[in-house]
């Protein structure tokens, strides 16, 4: 790639002024220039084009129809020119909060928010001690009576009507309450010296589910669960893709919390043993609480992957935040307005991946800093 | 359990004589034994109560067990297919194998080009020019947080807007696209194409052979022969020699429109076309990360000695560089390939007939659940301990490098 290729930050040249610093960057050689202007090009113009499909010649909202539907005529209209976020509009609380009944779509809401507060609350230093464990009971009980109802003057509601990004979060934060405990119980299993068959076993399950692709997994749940049960024992399919998600989130926790087992040094285990503490104590508390401050960037990045997987669970039909996106889709006046939808989902997707990604970087550097002292 | 069960204290046994086991509490391996009894036993019974219900349930339904199935007519229809395939006649095995090498085709191609392009946003991540750097860094960040299966429905939706076969998007009248996917004008293939591709073949193990004659020279006497004309002699001319020996055939079945659809040509559906870019798009974002970490894992003392030596910029990065990146590269990178292969079975979702998706047609008609999931479960763990095997394989060649 030429003068253009590999280079560090540290090693680019800092003159002063924006004009040293456009030579330096931007305008390095006659192939660093060209490379900036065709970008320069590209990105103005893809800009440019953005903007006026997004902003300019977008439709904001659309008047309702005499039959009581959305008449997206004005839409149809701007197709191709202008986008039509008449459809967010329309149709931002069946995709957020699925078929929830209207007037309760607070609760959902409210949960959404509770998840939230938990994932920041769980994010800083100053609260991770034994409370942060009984603050997850809390706000998961809390979660449960909300969507749920039934107690405390609310009205119940079935599971059929869930759906939106409860679903997705309720996958994400459950998958990880259940999963995290297995996980740890499996990577010890997985390095127990003296018991092989135990070993054996936690080998088999790990490299089992990371074999197969997790859309197997939750086929398995599906249509296999129903199977396992003795007869006239039914469990609805949001429990059973719970349930998948558990199995298959723990054996990729299991190999993560394994490399921080592995990277703690031998004689944090030995002092342990020399001060006479049994196996359960030395483990709780001594080789945890450092195994697994050492791998929390990673797990953080298992986290992101398995909240974007929750979004498998359409193949299976549930409704999740990307099912409803579908189902709002098949609503006849927006058939054609697809990139709209799928841009407004991507949207909260990213909006949650990109906080833990950014936090989990911060989290590594943090680390490296505390290693270098 | 509060007592030791995985204790590492040393083992005073080990060192003195062989002791007798004694059934106590207080002998280790007496408790490494009830331990591994009780557990093993507790998930053997929950195993054991899962299987009972299993076949109660599945002599309630009336349904047989076994892979009898297999050899029973299909009548799946399968829009894409390497192996010919007719619905009609073909059986459910036959649709499975039809499935399964579709996985493997879009998996290949799949990580091929996740692997070219992750490769070079990697190294444009790490570029001295700025909006370079950043467009790059824009393309990581974004990509790899939306999920695979929203990018895909995005991909196959934007492929089905595209205009009907009558008014498709013409390239010089030979290739096309339309919402029918993309036609390719296809070369008419005869004999001396089968040469040239020979002679290809040959022409790569000469190059080899050539290379390594070339390194031994050089080890023996510091002078290295010149690979280059040799290679383009053995790749490029003696196929085309091959070639034009056979009378130099050469035609192309240009697709042409017959009534909806374009016959003739290579096509490439939606579906598929959909997945494979929505997989290389969505992995070359990791691979990028992955490449960005190996190189810049390299100490900085290496780039330095290696321009004190007076190599050029693509010198230092090819000799010196990349092959010592690749150690830090290729482990990371075999978990993206397996990745790849794994997410390669949300084709279900729209509808490229995958081994997960012909399995799941398959376990619906059928009602064969358990065997249906066994089958896809078995397909991807070989596809999975293979990949890992040759990674492992070229990784521990790579390592031998190392002096």
């Amino acid at each position: 790639m030429g003068d253009a290729g590999i280079d560090r930050v540290s090693e680019r040249t800092r003159g002063v002024g924006p004009w040293a610093w456009m030579r330096a960057n931007l305008f390095s050689s006659w192939w660093s220039t060209a490379v900036t202007l065709a970008l320069a090009y590209l990105v103005l113009r893809g800009l440019a084009g953005l903007f006026a499909w997004g902003v300019v010649h977008a439709v904001w909202s659309v008047p309702v129809g005499a039959n009581g539907m959305a008449d997206p005529s004005a839409c149809l209209d701007a197709a191709g020119v202008g986008a039509c976020w008449a459809v967010i509009a329309d149709k931002w609380r069946l995709i957020l909060f699925g078929r929830f009944p209207y007037h309760e779509q607070w609760r959902p809401a409210l949960v959404v928010g509770l998840f939230i507060g938990l994932y920041a609350v769980s994010a800083m230093r100053r609260f991770w001690h034994a409370g942060l464990a009984l603050a997850w009971v809390v706000v998961l009980a809390g979660v449960g009576v909300l969507m749920w109802g039934g107690v405390l003057g609310l009205a119940p509601v079935p599971e059929d009507s869930w759906g939106g990004l409860p679903i997705t979060l309720i996958l994400a934060t459950f998958g990880l309450a259940f999963a995290f405990p297995l996980a740890v119980l499996v990577a010890l299993g997985r390095r127990a010296r003296g018991l092989p068959a135990v070993r054996a076993l936690c080998v088999l399950y790990v490299e089992l589910i990371r074999g197969v692709p997790l859309i197997s997994v939750l086929f398995m749940a599906s249509v296999m669960f129903p199977l396992f049960l003795p007869e006239g024992v039914n469990i609805d399919k949001l429990l059973r893709a719970q349930v998948a998600f558990i199995l298959f989130t723990a054996a990729y926790l299991a190999e993560v919390i394994r490399g921080g087992l592995q990277a703690l040094p031998a004689g944090q285990a030995e002092a342990a043993d020399a001060l006479g503490l049994t196996y359960w104590q030395k483990t709780r508390l001594v080789i945890l609480p450092q195994a697994l401050r050492l791998v929390i960037p990673p797990l953080v990045n298992t986290f992101i992957g398995s909240f974007k997987d929750t979004s498998l669970v359409l193949i299976i039909g549930l409704f999740d935040l990307l099912s409803m996106g579908h189902v709002a889709l098949s609503d006849p006046p927006w058939q054609s307005f697809s990139t709209e939808v799928y841009l407004f989902l991507a949207v909260i997707y990213i909006a949650f991946c990109f906080a833990m990604s950014q936090y989990s970087r911060s989290l590594e550097r943090g680390l490296d800093r505390s290693r270098r002292r | 359990m509060s007592h030791a069960v995985a204790d590492e204290r040393p083992i005073p046994a080990r060192a003195a004589p062989k002791r007798r086991l004694r059934l106590s509490w207080a002998d280790r391996r007496f408790r490494a034994i009830v331990w591994q009894v009780l557990i093993v036993g507790v998930v053997g019974a929950i195993l054991w109560y899962l299987i009972g219900n299993t076949n109660a349930n599945l002599a309630a339904r009336h349904i047989a067990t076994g892979f009898g199935f297999l050899h029973r007519v299909a009548g799946i229809p399968i829009g894409e297919s390497l192996l010919p395939y007719n619905p009609s006649v073909d059986t459910y095995g036959r649709a499975l194998l039809v499935g399964v090498v579709n996985t493997l085709e879009v998996s290949l191609i799949g990580i091929v080009l996740a692997t070219i392009l992750g490769t070079l946003v990697g190294i444009g991540r790490l570029s001295r020019n700025w909006l370079l750097a950043k467009l790059t860094a824009v393309y990581v960040e974004t990509l790899r947080d939306i999920p695979l299966l929203l990018q895909l429905l995005f991909w196959y939706t934007l492929l089905q807007g595209l205009p009907p076969p009558k008014r498709a998007w013409s390239l010089g009248h030979a290739a096309f696209v339309s919402n029918r996917g993309i036609v390719l004008p296809l070369l008419h293939w005869q004999p001396a194409h089968t040469a040239a591709l020979a002679a290809f073949a040959a022409g790569v193990l000469g190059t080899a052979l050539w290379a390594r004659h070339a390194r031994a020279r050089q080890d023996a006497t510091g002078v290295r022969p010149r690979v280059w004309p040799v290679a383009a002699a053995l790749l490029l001319i003696l196929p085309l020699l091959a070639w034009a020996a056979l009378g130099a055939p050469f035609a192309v079945e240009v697709p042409v429109l017959r009534g909806f659809n374009f016959r003739g040509g290579l096509t490439l559906t939606p579906e598929f076309f959909a997945l494979l870019l929505g997989l290389v798009v969505y992995t070359a974002a990791y691979v990028a990360e992955i490449v960005r970490a190996g190189i810049q894992a390299i100490p900085r003392g290496q780039w330095e000695a290696a321009e004190a030596l007076g190599l050029r910029h693509g010198q230092v990065l090819r000799l010196v560089i990349l092959p010592q990146a690749l150690r830090v590269i290729v482990p990371p990178m075999t978990s993206q390939y397996l990745n790849l292969a794994k997410n390669s079975s949300l084709a279900v979702a729209i509808g490229y007939q995958d081994i997960v998706s012909v399995a799941d047609t398959t376990l619906n008609q059928t009602g064969q659940a358990i065997e249906g999931i066994a089958v896809i479960m078995a397909v991807y763990l070989t596809i999975s301990l293979s990949i890992s095997l040759f990674m492992n394989w070229y990784n521990a060649r790579i390592a031998l490098v190392e002096r």
